[in-house]
């Protein structure tokens, strides 16, 4: 196996998405939404509001939140503290939404997109082997939809740290459970996501079956991943490392399998029962 | 190092591929010849392109045995496709990246040194004559640009075998013959070519070997000039007349001739000795007739294909595919 040619494969797919205007506006447009527009609204909304009934009544609510979380929570103020609760924990699934959606996107277009285009014949007849040219895919596909989390994270620390921080005695986020969450659960669950639908592209007729089909695999998957990101924030740092390390493990079991599962006749623009 | 040099470049034999249960090839047999264009020429459907598909090991074959460079491309599938250079029907191009770029991402997939990588591509590129489109999006380039721009790829890792599919598919004459004639100044680099079309014309002057195919199974191969005197071992001569070929009367009574066919306006003539052509002339005016024109009969590539395909169809495929073997 060359990881010269999977590197190749990858950095060529990733030119094509970042020369493809039509592709990556949605994507950004997305993200922003998540990552910048909806906490901006909400915890500016919350900081201006003052001490009233209604923030009252939120952080009355954060009573629900698991006694560990709870104690977590900082600030004097019930403002301070609502904001503090929704930063850190309610925002939390939609880091695993965005790189999911947008990854799954490019993943379910990539392969059947070769074949759709004529490509595929190029790579087919190329030396790769069938396994560069499905890790070269997943990784371009996964680049996209991380990346952008990575700087709607960086974002949404930023608004988080400015709007909410003065509330709470300073800078504070991200908060370790959120570095774990960022840095080892999430890919985890996007390795998932993505060697699955990478299977999928291999095996569906044109690149619009493909993303239909794909919803069918990351909505529960979204469901899943956004229930087990709430754990890893709302848990201990063990649970956050345990609950990473089963979605890496399940991950890479999916990957190696998709990689081994792959025919290059898939590539062609005619393949058996296709 | 002599069993390496001739071995042919392609072997297929008896190989079987279908795709569900309709048949792409049927009982297969190509053998292509080191340093030589072989013209795999048939109707759409004939198994060319599953055929090419094979040679790569980019299609499994169901059954047979498929030798490429003397590897088997289902086991040495990687060492195979690095020799081999391939132009798709579709030049299978990136049209969002640049004719540089298509160039550079075929190069490291070919594992082309670093080194001298740009000079190849620069190389390649003027040689297909499309050095100044380099720097545009391939979108943007014309079909005959495209297909100059698939050849260039084809070459840069200097393989040895190319693997042309109908590459003049979809360009205007002009193009086609500018394509072709670089496909003939391959040959003089020692490259070997195996080229896929269903025009005549194009096989016609090009190819050093065809193999005609229909149906998936090879109906007969060989040099051109064997195969035109496989199929007419006599010489001819065709006669054109201003009359009615009726008033010419039995001509076979010639010495040295064996048989005529009337034709329209005229009348070919099967000689058994070629020398007696004047004498036929001279009997022709004598009968009152008037000559127009007198063309030794030379067999093209054309009457080749549709007089194989005629006895295909009158004599069951056998027939001409044995008499080949």
């Amino acid at each position: 196996m060359s990881w010269h040619r999977t590197f190749t494969v990858a950095r060529t797919d990733i030119r094509q998405l970042v020369l493809a205007k039509d592709f990556w506006m949605p994507m950004s447009i997305l993200g922003s939404i998540f990552f910048v527009v909806v906490p901006l609204v909400l915890l500016f909304s919350i900081a201006s509001l003052g001490d009233v009934d209604a923030v009252q009544n939120i952080a009355d609510t954060l009573e629900v939140l698991p006694a560990k979380a709870q104690a977590q929570i900082k600030g004097d103020t019930p403002q301070g503290r609502t904001s503090y609760a929704l930063a850190v924990f309610l925002f939390a699934p939609m880091a695993v939404v965005v790189p999911l959606t947008i990854s799954t996107a490019v993943g379910a277009a990539t392969l059947v997109g070769e074949r759709e285009r004529g490509t595929g014949e190029f790579l087919a007849h190329s030396p790769a082997a069938t396994k560069e040219i499905y890790l070269g895919k997943l990784m371009a596909s996964l680049v996209p939809g991380y990346l952008t989390t990575m700087v709607g994270f960086t974002l949404y620390s930023l608004i988080v740290n400015l709007i909410v921080g003065p509330e709470v005695g300073g800078w504070f986020f991200p908060t370790q459970q959120w570095w774990l969450l960022m840095l080892w659960v999430l890919p985890g669950f996007l390795l998932i996501g993505l060697s699955l639908v990478l299977r999928l592209s291999g095996r569906v007729k044109s690149t619009a079956a493909a993303q239909q089909a794909s919803g069918l695999i990351t909505l529960p998957l979204i469901a899943v991943s956004y229930a087990q990101a709430s754990g890893a924030i709302y848990g201990t740092i063990t649970t956050t490392i345990m609950i990473g390390a089963i979605a890496w493990f399940i991950g890479l079991v999916s990957t190696s399998r998709g990689m081994s599962g792959i025919r290059r006749q898939r590539l062609l623009g005619v393949a058996d029962g296709v | 190092m002599n069993t390496v040099a001739h071995t042919p470049a392609v072997a297929l034999q008896g190989v079987h591929k279908s795709f569900n249960d309709t048949p792409a090839l049927t009982d297969l047999e190509v053998v292509a010849p080191n340093g030589k264009i072989t013209v795999l020429l048939g109707p759409n459907g004939a198994g060319k392109t599953t055929a090419i598909r094979c040679i790569t090991g980019a299609m499994s074959a169901d059954s047979g045995s498929v030798r490429t460079l003397g590897l088997d491309p289902e086991r040495d599938g990687e060492e195979v496709r690095s020799q081999c250079g391939v132009v798709s029907a579709r030049p299978a191009l990136y049209d969002r990246l640049t004719g540089w770029d298509n160039l550079i991402y075929a190069a490291e997939l070919h594992s082309v040194e670093r080194r001298i990588m740009k000079d190849r591509i620069r190389v390649s590129a003027e040689r297909f004559g499309i050095e100044q489109s380099l720097d545009v999006q391939v979108g943007g380039y014309s079909t005959g640009m495209k297909t100059r721009l698939a050849l260039a790829r084809s070459v840069l890792h200097e393989p040895q075998l190319l693997l042309f599919d109908e590459p003049t598919s979809g360009l205007d004459p002009e193009s086609a013959q500018a394509v072709l004639k670089l496909i003939r100044e391959m040959t003089a680099d020692g490259h070997t070519i195996v080229m896929c079309t269903h025009h005549l014309v194009e096989a016609e002057g090009l190819a050093d070997h065809v193999i005609m195919l229909d149906g998936g199974t090879d109906l007969v191969s060989g040099q051109p000039g064997d195969l035109t005197r496989t199929f007419w071992p006599e010489d001819s001569v065709d006669i054109s007349i201003d009359d009615d070929p009726s008033i010419l009367g039995d001509l076979s009574i010639i010495a040295g001739v064996r048989s005529a066919e009337p034709m329209n306006r005229g009348v070919r003539v099967i000689l058994d000795d070629p020398s007696v052509t004047p004498d036929v002339v001279s009997a022709i005016v004598h009968a009152g007739a008037r000559v127009t024109r007198v063309v030794p009969h030379e067999p093209t590539l054309e009457d080749l294909y549709f007089a194989v395909r005629r006895d295909a169809h009158d004599l069951g495929e056998s027939m001409p595919k044995e008499m080949a073997r």
